[in-house]
C-alpha cells in the first residue's frame, strides 16, 4: 500500500519538477518521496522505476498516437536503427524509471543511514 | 556500511544521469531528449493541432490577421504595410526556424559553432570567399534606404517577436538533437542568406581547371573543348535581334599572350565547396496570343538542390499597398517568386560568370603588402574567428587586396609558394541593395514598374521573367554584368597589373532583353541568353538542350491553358539523346556485343525519348553515353596525377555530330588508332557492367536507378529526416529537370486573367517540424506532376471554409 501510495507521489512530482526543471529532477522527486515515506530498498527501486517508467511511457504514447507516430518512427530510426515508434516509447519509459528507481534507492538509504546514525546516538 | 550503500547509490544514479545526460558516453543525451516534458516528444505535434492562436505585440502598427488553409499556407492581411513583414518574420520563425538560422550560420562560415571541428574547412572557405564581407556590403546599401530598412527591421523584430517568446520544450527538434540554442535574429542575417543564395547561383567558377587545361593541352585544345557558342543553341533572345552596345572593355593587354595565355596555375588548389551547377531553372511567358483565354501566363519552376525543410515557404502578404502571393525564402521578407494583383514574376539562373582570380604576389609572408603597378601596396588584413564547438577557437587571417578578398595562399594551402596568392574578384562582394528589387516588384502594376524594380539587382545573374494583367510579357537578363575582354577571365589574371581589371560593367541597358516579342512566348532555360551577334563576351556555365525543347514546345501551343503549361513543367522528354542517339546507334558494332549488351541495344533502338519513371531505355541511354565521355576522355584529361574536368556536355555531342574523327576520339595511350566504332562499342561494355548490376537488384527502371531523394538539411547526418525512393521521371537536360536530389524545388504556372488562377506545388510542407503531418505533406502531390490551385485570399473571404486556422496579431 504504501509503495503504490509512494508511486503515486514519485510521478506527481517528477510531473510537477519537470514543468519547470531538467529531466533529471525525477530523481530528486524518487529519492525525497523515498527519504520521506521511509521506504526499504527495494520497494523505494521498485516504487520509482514503476512511477516514471509509467509516467514518461504514458506521456510519450500520448503524445505519439496523437501524432500518428510520425515523429516516433523517424526518431527511433535515429536512435534504435529501426522505425519502431513502440521501441521509443518503452526506451523512454525504461531511461526515465531507471533514473527514478535510483534516485528512490538512495534516497532510501540516505534514511537507513539517518536512521542508524540516529539510533547510534 | 550503511554510508556506503548510500554513497554508492548517489554516484550510479549520478553516473546515470551523466551518462542520459550528455555526449560524452553516448552519442545522443538519450535522456533530455527522449523526457516527454522537454525533449523530441514535445515536437511530435498533434494531427489535429489548431495553430489558431492570439499575441499582443507593441512593435505594431495596427492589427493583423493570418487565415491558415489546409495546406498551412498563411494568408496575412495587414492593415499597415510593415506589419505584413513582422508578421511574416514571425510566422516564418514559427514554422522554419532552425533552417533559417543554419542556413546563415552555414553562409557566415559558423557552422563549426554547431558541428565541430570537421566544418572548419567549410567555413574557412566561406569567410574567404567574403561571404560575411558581402553581406555587410548589402547591408549597408539595405539600411541607407528607409523603406527597405523599415521592412526588413519588421522582419527582424518579427522573428525575434518569436525567438523571444517560445518555450526551451517548444524548440526544433534539430536544436535538440545537435545540442545548441537559437540566438537572436538581425537584419545582417538577411543580408547573409541572401549571399547564401548568390553563392549557389553565381558561386560556380572553374578558373583554375580552364588554367590547369590550358597548361596541359595548349590554347587550340582548349578552345575545342570550350567553344563560346554552342552549334546547337536556342538563345533566350531570338536570333536575328538587334544588340545595342554603348560600352567598350578596356583593350586585350598586350602583355596577355605570355602572361595569360600561357599561364601556370598553382597545383592543388581544389574547391571541394563548388555550388551545384545543375542549379538552374525554366521559366516562361505566353502572351494573349497564344492561350484560350487571350490572357498571359507566366510559368517559372526553380531548379535547386532539393531539402527539407524546402527551401520555400508560401504565402499570401495583403497589406493596403500591395497582395503578392507565391513563395518566400524563410530568412527574408517579401514574396520572391509569385504575383499580385496586376503583374507575375519568376527567375532563372543566367550562369554568367561574375567571378574572376587574380595572382597576387606578397612582399613576404607576412601578407601584409602586396605588388600592383610596380609599387607595394597594403591589404587589410581581416582576422576571422571561427569558434568550434568543444574546442579552441580557430583564427583566420585573410588578406584583402584592391580585388578582393584572398582565397588560396599558403596558410590554406600548404603547397603553395610562399608569397603567391589568389584574390577572389566578385560581383558579390560590391555594394548593392538587391532587397529593394522585391520590394518593388511586389508593389509592382506594370512593366515600367518592373523595369525600375530589377535595377537594383547586381548579383547572381538572373532571367527575370514579367508578364502583366494588361497584357504584356517581357523577360531582361540582369545583374551587373563584368565587361571584359574576349578570353577575360576564363584563366587566372596577373593582379598586380591595371590592364587585366574589369572595365567596369556592361550597361544595364545592353542586357539581353525582350519585351513583347512577335512569336507571343518568352522562354529561358539556363541557356546563353543570345547568340554570338551579341556584342559583349559573356563567358558563363549554361545548359544548352532544355532551351531548345522548351523553344520547340512553346512555339507550337496555341489556344494554351493551365493545363498545357502543367504538363510542359513536367515533360520528359529528352532532347539531349535526340541528338546523341544516332551517334550510338550508327556506331556500335553489333557483332562484338554479347547477349545482355544487345538487349540493351535493342532497348536504347526502341526508346520514346521520354525520361519516363519506367524506362530502362533511360538508365541504359544515360550510362551508354556517360561511358563513351568517360572512355573518350579518359587518355587527355583523367588519366593524370591530378584529373582535368571533362568540358560541357554539349561539347562532345556537337564534335561528333561535325566530325566522327575527331582529334579526341582515339585513344592516344594504345599505338593503333582507335575510332568512333570502337569507342562506342567499348562504352557500351563498359555501361553493361553497371547495367547488369542494377537489374539484378531490380532497378534498371529510370525512376528507381534515379531514386530521387529529398534529403534533410544535414544530409546523410539525418536520413531518417529524409525521403528516399520517390519515383518519379526526369533527367538532366529535360525540362523536368528531377535528378537524384536535385530538381524543380516549386512549379508555379499563374494565368493572368481577371481573377488570377494559379497553380503551385513544391516537394516539402510548410512546416519544418519533421513530427509535423504538414512536413512533407506536398512531395507526393509534386512527384506526380500535380498542382494544388493557390487561393488568392480576399479581405471579405474571412469566413470561407478554407480557412481552417486564424492567428490574430494586435498591437
Amino acid at each position: 500500500m504504501k509503495s503504490i501510495t509512494a508511486a503515486l507521489l514519485i510521478a506527481l512530482l517528477s510531473f510537477s519538477l519537470g514543468l519547470y526543471l531538467p529531466w533529471w529532477t525525477v530523481a530528486v522527486a524518487g529519492g525525497l518521496v523515498a527519504l520521506i515515506l521511509n521506504l526499504r530498498p527495494v520497494a523505494a527501486f521498485m516504487a520509482g522505476f514503476m512511477a516514471v517508467f509509467v509516467l514518461w511511457g504514458g506521456l510519450a504514447l500520448l503524445r505519439s498516437s496523437s501524432n500518428d507516430h510520425i515523429l516516433a518512427k523517424r526518431m527511433a530510426a535515429f536512435i534504435l536503427k529501426n522505425d519502431n515508434p513502440w521501441m521509443l516509447i518503452l526506451l523512454t519509459a525504461l531511461i526515465g524509471g531507471l533514473v527514478t528507481g535510483l534516485g528512490a534507492l538512495t534516497g532510501s538509504f540516505l534514511r537507513n543511514w539517518q536512521n542508524a546514525t540516529r539510533q547510534r546516538l | 556500511m550503511r554510508i556506503i550503500k548510500f554513497l554508492v547509490s548517489l554516484l550510479a544514479t549520478a553516473g546515470v544521469i551523466y551518462l542520459f545526460h550528455t555526449r560524452s558516453v553516448l552519442p545522443a543525451p538519450l535522456g533530455k531528449l527522449l523526457s516527454p516534458q522537454e525533449g523530441i516528444w514535445q515536437n511530435a505535434e498533434a494531427v489535429n493541432t489548431s495553430y489558431s492562436d492570439e499575441f499582443r505585440f507593441p512593435q505594431l502598427g495596427g492589427k493583423v490577421d493570418v487565415y491558415l488553409d489546409e495546406r498551412l499556407v498563411p494568408h496575412v492581411f495587414a492593415e499597415k504595410e510593415n506589419d505584413a513583414y513582422f508578421v511574416q518574420g514571425y510566422l516564418h520563425a514559427r514554422f522554419r526556424l532552425w533552417q533559417m538560422e543554419f542556413q546563415t550560420f552555414a553562409a557566415a562560415g559558423r557552422l563549426s559553432e554547431i558541428l565541430g571541428a570537421r566544418a572548419i574547412s567549410y567555413d574557412r572557405h566561406q569567410r574567404r570567399m567574403g561571404m560575411v564581407y558581402g553581406a555587410e556590403q548589402m547591408q549597408k546599401a539595405m539600411e541607407a534606404d528607409p523603406m527597405v530598412k523599415a521592412g526588413v527591421d519588421a522582419y527582424s523584430a518579427g522573428v525575434n517577436a518569436y525567438i523571444n517568446s517560445v518555450q526551451q520544450a517548444e524548440l526544433p527538434v534539430e536544436y535538440k538533437l545537435l545540442g545548441y540554442q537559437p540566438e537572436k535574429w538581425t537584419n545582417f542575417k538577411t543580408a547573409l542568406f541572401i549571399k547564401a543564395m548568390t553563392n549557389d547561383l553565381a558561386g560556380f567558377d572553374r578558373d583554375f581547371e580552364c588554367t590547369e587545361i590550358l597548361e596541359a593541352l595548349g590554347e587550340e585544345k582548349f578552345r575545342m573543348l570550350f567553344p563560346e557558342v554552342p552549334d546547337s543553341l536556342s538563345p533566350i533572345i531570338p536570333k536575328g535581334t538587334a544588340f545595342t552596345s554603348s560600352a567598350q572593355p578596356r583593350a586585350m593587354p598586350a602583355s596577355a599572350d605570355s602572361l595569360y595565355f600561357h599561364r601556370t596555375a598553382a597545383s592543388g588548389i581544389d574547391n571541394e565547396f563548388k555550388p551545384d551547377p545543375a542549379n538552374g531553372s525554366n521559366n516562361w511567358a505566353l502572351s494573349g496570343t497564344r492561350t484560350r483565354s487571350g490572357s498571359p501566363i507566366l510559368c517559372n519552376d526553380p531548379h535547386l538542390r532539393l531539402s527539407l525543410p524546402a527551401i520555400w515557404f508560401e504565402m499570401q502578404l495583403h497589406t493596403p499597398a500591395f497582395n503578392a502571393y507565391g513563395v518566400s525564402f524563410p530568412g527574408i521578407p517579401g514574396i520572391v517568386i509569385g504575383f499580385n494583383d496586376h503583374i507575375a514574376f519568376g527567375f532563372t539562373n543566367s550562369g554568367r560568370d561574375v567571378r574572376d582570380y587574380y595572382e597576387i604576389t606578397f612582399k613576404d609572408e607576412r601578407r601584409r603588402e602586396y605588388l600592383f603597378e610596380g609599387s607595394w601596396r597594403p591589404a587589410t588584413l581581416r582576422v576571422e574567428t571561427i569558434r568550434v564547438k568543444d574546442s579552441a577557437d580557430f583564427l583566420d587571417t585573410v588578406a584583402y587586396t584592391l580585388h578582393g578578398p584572398v582565397m588560396y595562399d599558403r596558410a590554406r594551402n600548404h603547397e603553395m609558394q610562399p608569397a603567391k596568392a589568389y584574390a577572389l574578384r566578385w560581383v558579390a562582394h560590391d555594394e548593392a541593395n538587391v532587397m529593394k528589387m522585391w520590394y518593388l516588384l511586389n508593389r509592382a502594376k506594370n512593366y515600367s514598374d518592373y523595369l525600375t524594380a530589377i535595377k537594383y539587382f547586381n548579383v547572381p545573374g538572373q532571367n527575370m521573367i514579367f508578364a502583366s494583367k494588361s497584357g504584356d510579357i517581357a523577360l531582361w537578363q540582369q545583374a551587373s554584368f563584368p565587361l571584359r575582354w574576349k578570353d577575360q577571365g576564363l584563366f587566372l589574371m596577373p593582379g598586380d597589373d591595371s590592364s587585366y581589371l574589369w572595365n567596369g560593367f556592361i550597361p544595364q541597358a545592353d542586357n539581353p532583353h525582350i519585351l513583347n516579342p512577335a512569336e507571343g512566348f518568352i522562354g529561358s532555360a539556363n541557356q546563353r541568353p543570345v547568340d554570338s551577334t551579341y556584342p559583349y563576351f559573356i563567358p558563363g556555365s549554361y545548359d544548352v538542350y532544355r532551351g531548345i525543347i522548351l523553344n520547340r514546345r512553346l512555339a507550337s501551343m496555341e489556344n494554351a491553358g493551365p493545363a498545357e503549361m502543367k504538363a510542359l513543367q513536367n515533360d520528359n522528354y529528352n532532347v539531349f539523346a535526340e541528338y546523341a542517339r544516332p551517334i550510338l546507334l550508327r556506331y556500335v558494332v553489333e557483332a562484338k556485343l554479347d547477349a545482355k549488351e544487345k538487349e540493351y541495344l535493342t532497348m536504347v533502338k526502341n526508346w520514346n525519348l521520354y525520361n519516363n519513371a519506367d524506362e530502362k531505355a533511360t538508365t541504359c541511354f544515360v550510362n551508354w553515353w556517360d561511358s563513351l565521355q568517360a572512355v573518350v576522355f579518359a587518355d587527355d584529361l583523367f588519366s593524370r596525377p591530378r584529373p582535368l574536368i571533362r568540358p560541357d556536355r554539349f561539347v562532345m555531342l556537337e564534335a561528333l555530330l561535325r566530325d566522327s574523327a575527331w582529334l579526341f576520339v582515339d585513344d592516344t595511350r594504345t599505338p593503333e588508332k582507335e575510332t568512333l566504332y570502337d569507342m562506342v562499342t567499348r562504352a557500351l561494355k563498359k555501361a553493361s557492367v553497371e547495367l547488369k548490376a542494377r537489374e539484378s537488384d531490380g532497378r534498371l527502371a529510370w525512376g528507381a536507378y534515379k531514386n530521387t531523394t529529398i534529403y534533410h538539411l544535414l544530409r546523410t547526418g539525418a536520413i531518417p529526416f529524409a525521403r528516399g525512393g520517390i519515383n518519379n521521371g526526369g533527367g538532366t537536360h529535360v525540362l523536368n529537370a528531377t535528378t537524384h536530389d536535385h530538381g524543380p524545388s516549386w512549379r508555379m504556372v499563374v494565368h493572368l486573367t481577371k481573377e488570377t488562377e494559379a497553380y503551385v506545388v513544391y516537394p516539402g510542407g510548410q512546416s519544418g517540424n519533421p513530427g509535423s503531418r504538414y512536413y512533407d505533406n506536398f512531395i507526393d502531390t509534386w512527384a506526380k506532376g500535380e498542382y494544388y490551385r493557390a487561393w488568392i485570399m480576399k479581405p471579405a473571404e474571412n469566413a470561407d471554409s478554407r480557412v481552417k486556422w486564424r492567428i490574430t496579431f494586435k498591437p
